[in-house]
């Protein structure tokens, strides 16, 4: 499988100066509402810990929660299927709708359900779904995954958003009013929800106690995929049970407001059994997440609750936009899962991280992301998948920087001018540091030198 | 009270001004500060690439040049946050550890165990635009975090303010990253240039006309974009301000 090369890909998203500022400055207003929400919640960091205290409980009894949770399900009227990966989940989402003779499906988002790659698997199946979610619905348009676990096509103009619709729902290309567009594709989509044989949605929090889960959104396209058509699935990440339903309200607090700077999503669903004459089927799926849990290093990443807030506010994902990640999962927290995936693969994110830490700092169940980050370098060098260019360079530079002689005779020689920077900063044959910035000049004296004659060594 | 000084090798070989001024400064305040001569680096630009195999000699070697001195301090934030948290790649013997515990960046030395305030021999009369290194910022709390709330308070800041002349000016975006990140700066260069860019722009637009930091090679960096741009702005590290710098 192909090595993502997220910083080739960045350069493409760079290269267009207006999308560019545009993604940086709308997701950085994302950021700052959220500062401000945060403000205005005196026990805001309390809330934090205690979210990222009741996450570590759970996951530390998550065979436990996760019975408790199917048994008060089943008991509900819910049936409930285990997944074990990405294939039997979508196996089982398929085997749900032919049961029923469901050919359409409309969904809402679920960064799951892209995880698993399910929207090929069942069109190859003849079955047709409808992304009900307004960003997903352009980026299923446009045949793109979306950029960001909460807003998905951020890194869209608006005009680039009348140009898909125009091209594939019929709008005026040249008309980008947003009302516009929103009220086109509403107007489109309605008519599936009638016609559809089934909805599926994703959940935010499972809650063990009650056999119910909650699905926090802001169109009532979750809704209406949920209560228009006789059969609702719901495909629920293992990581996503809590122990009871009074832990929901901290996490409600805590959800919107890292998300989007809103105090609370427009609507927040608790499904707790089918209605009268349907059928409501839960699909826990693991795929990879009780291997994660197993790494002592990378346990916490399972604690989030896919706000989004660390891409809002990483300087990286903002400039150089979701899909240069080559992943469900982007910005830092796909950083410190991609890899668990596949590490070959995703071995460069890791270092498309300037290791900031403010990703860290607004994580709302305090994941240490950065930290993370730092730890899955290491790894990554250890299993031999950096790019040798570097593995060389490193190896060189501990030699040199190991030995005070050959230290120094590296620093004479910049000062001669014979080269400008160390060497483990030019490993790259294209010396990337001087593309768009001047490169430092040597003084004819180092610090050491100007040391040695004016304190005499002492 | 027997301080070692640590001068990270980019700033011995490119800005050895800035180990100057941190020395000199060091030595007005009466510190037995000396610079051990066979030192190289602290093992940060290898473990921060992953390669903690490639940094353990290095960190060996650090160990060995600062082991007898009560104090380390360096006029670098990031190396001091490898030093102290990530110095890992060696046996924790009690030398190890204590080497650990006591490097300080100049500025919370200056701050938290010299409680110096007054600079009455420094004299600064420009508009300045404050940057603290992400290292120095959020590894080492050396000032509040816009993502954290709470009051606003600033290690460097109250230092700087202790200067005559010093006027602030504030960017947009005061502790967004510039994107330096070591070898990051290459690897993911059209990333790190384009944030460098963009912090340039912020402190220009907010009218300043130096940056000063504790950190730099956030500087070198910015410099290096400044020039690229043609942005009038200037750079220069606090030690040089707090030492006396005029310009």
């Amino acid at each position: 499988m192909k090595r993502v090369d997220h910083a080739e890909a960045s350069s493409r998203f760079i290269a267009a100066k207006e999308h560019v500022d545009f993604h940086d400055q709308r997701l950085w207003d994302l950021r700052q509402k959220r500062d401000r929400e945060a403000a205005l919640i005196p026990e805001w960091e309390d809330l934090r810990s205690l979210a990222s205290a009741i996450k570590e409980h759970a996951l530390s009894r998550l065979a436990d929660y996760l019975e408790e949770f199917e048994r008060n399900a089943t008991a509900n009227g819910m049936t409930v299927h285990w997944a074990r990966d990405a294939a039997e989940h979508n196996q089982i989402v398929h085997d749900i709708l032919a049961a029923h003779g469901a050919r359409t499906l409309v969904k809402s988002k679920s960064m799951l359900t892209d995880e698993c790659d399910m929207r090929p698997f069942l069109e190859s199946r003849g079955i047709e779904i409808i992304e009900t979610d307004l960003g997903e619905r352009i980026q299923q348009l446009d045949d793109e995954p979306p950029s960001h676990i909460v807003v998905p096509a951020v890194h869209k103009l608006r005009g680039d958003v009348a140009r898909v619709f125009g091209r594939t729902i019929g709008t005026d290309p040249a008309n980008s009013d947003v009302p516009y567009l929103a009220e086109s594709q509403r107007r489109h989509t309605r008519p599936y929800y009638l016609r559809a044989g089934a909805g599926m949605t994703g959940a935010n929090f499972a809650v063990a106690e009650t056999g119910s889960f909650v699905v926090c959104t802001n169109e009532g396209n979750a809704d209406l995929s949920a209560n228009l058509p006789k059969l609702h699935i719901a495909s629920i990440g293992i990581e996503k049970v809590i122990p009871r339903v009074e832990d929901v309200g901290v996490f409600v607090r805590l959800l919107s407001r890292s998300a989007l700077g809103s105090p609370i999503t427009q609507l927040t669903s608790h499904f707790r059994k089918p209605r009268p004459g349907t059928e409501l089927h839960v699909i826990l799926t693991d795929n990879g997440r009780s291997e994660r849990l197993g790494m002592a290093d990378f346990w916490y990443s399972l604690k989030c609750i896919r706000c989004g807030a660390c891409l809002n506010t990483c300087p990286v994902y903002r400039r150089s936009g979701g899909l240069s990640y080559g992943s469900t999962y982007s910005g830092p927290i796909g950083v410190i899962i991609d890899p668990a995936f596949n590490l070959r693969k995703y071995s460069s994110l890791p270092f498309a991280s300037t290791l900031n830490g403010s990703c860290t700092n607004v994580c709302p169940v305090k994941i240490n992301i950065h930290e993370q980050i730092y730890r899955w370098r290491q790894l990554i060098a250890e299993r031999n998948q950096l790019p040798m260019v570097k593995k060389e360079a490193m190896k060189m530079a501990g030699k040199v920087l190991s030995s005070p002689k050959l230290y120094r005779a590296a620093v004479q020689a910049a000062n001669a001018g014979l080269e400008y920077l160390p060497r483990f900063m030019i490993y790259n044959p294209l010396n990337a540091w001087g593309r768009q910035r001047e490169v430092p000049k040597a003084g004819r004296q180092s610090f050491r030198e100007w040391y040695l004659a004016n304190r005499g060594g002492k | 009270m027997k301080v070692g000084l640590f001068i990270p090798c980019y700033v011995d070989a490119f800005f050895p001004e800035v180990g100057v001024a941190t020395l000199e400064l060091l030595e007005r305040l009466n510190v037995d500060v000396r610079y051990p001569l066979n030192q190289t680096c602290c093992g940060q630009p290898m473990a921060n690439s992953g390669c903690e195999e490639d940094a353990a000699p290095v960190e060996k070697l650090f160990v060995k040049n600062f082991a007898s001195f009560d104090y380390v301090v360096t006029p670098s934030g990031s190396c001091t946050h490898h030093v102290r948290d990530h110095l890992t790649a060696i046996p924790q013997d009690p030398k190890v550890q204590k080497v650990r515990r006591s490097t300080f960046e100049l500025v919370e030395f200056l701050h938290d165990v010299l409680k110096v305030r007054e600079f009455p021999w420094a004299r600064f009369q420009h508009k300045v635009g404050l940057h603290i290194g992400c290292a120095t910022l959020r590894a080492l709390r050396s000032a509040s975090m816009s993502e954290l709330g709470g009051p606003s308070w600033s290690k460097p800041r109250t230092l700087l303010s202790g200067v005559e002349g010093v006027e602030f000016v504030n960017p947009a975006r005061p502790d967004e990253c510039c994107g330096f990140g070591g070898t990051f700066s290459v690897v993911e260069e059209p990333v790190s240039a384009k944030m460098g860019y963009d912090k340039v722009h912020d402190h220009a637009k907010a009218g300043a006309e130096y940056i000063v930091s504790p950190d730099m090679s956030c500087l070198m960096h910015q410099k290096g974009c400044a020039e690229r741009l043609g942005v009038k702005v200037k750079f220069i590290h606090i030690a040089q301000v707090l030492n006396g710098a005029r310009a």
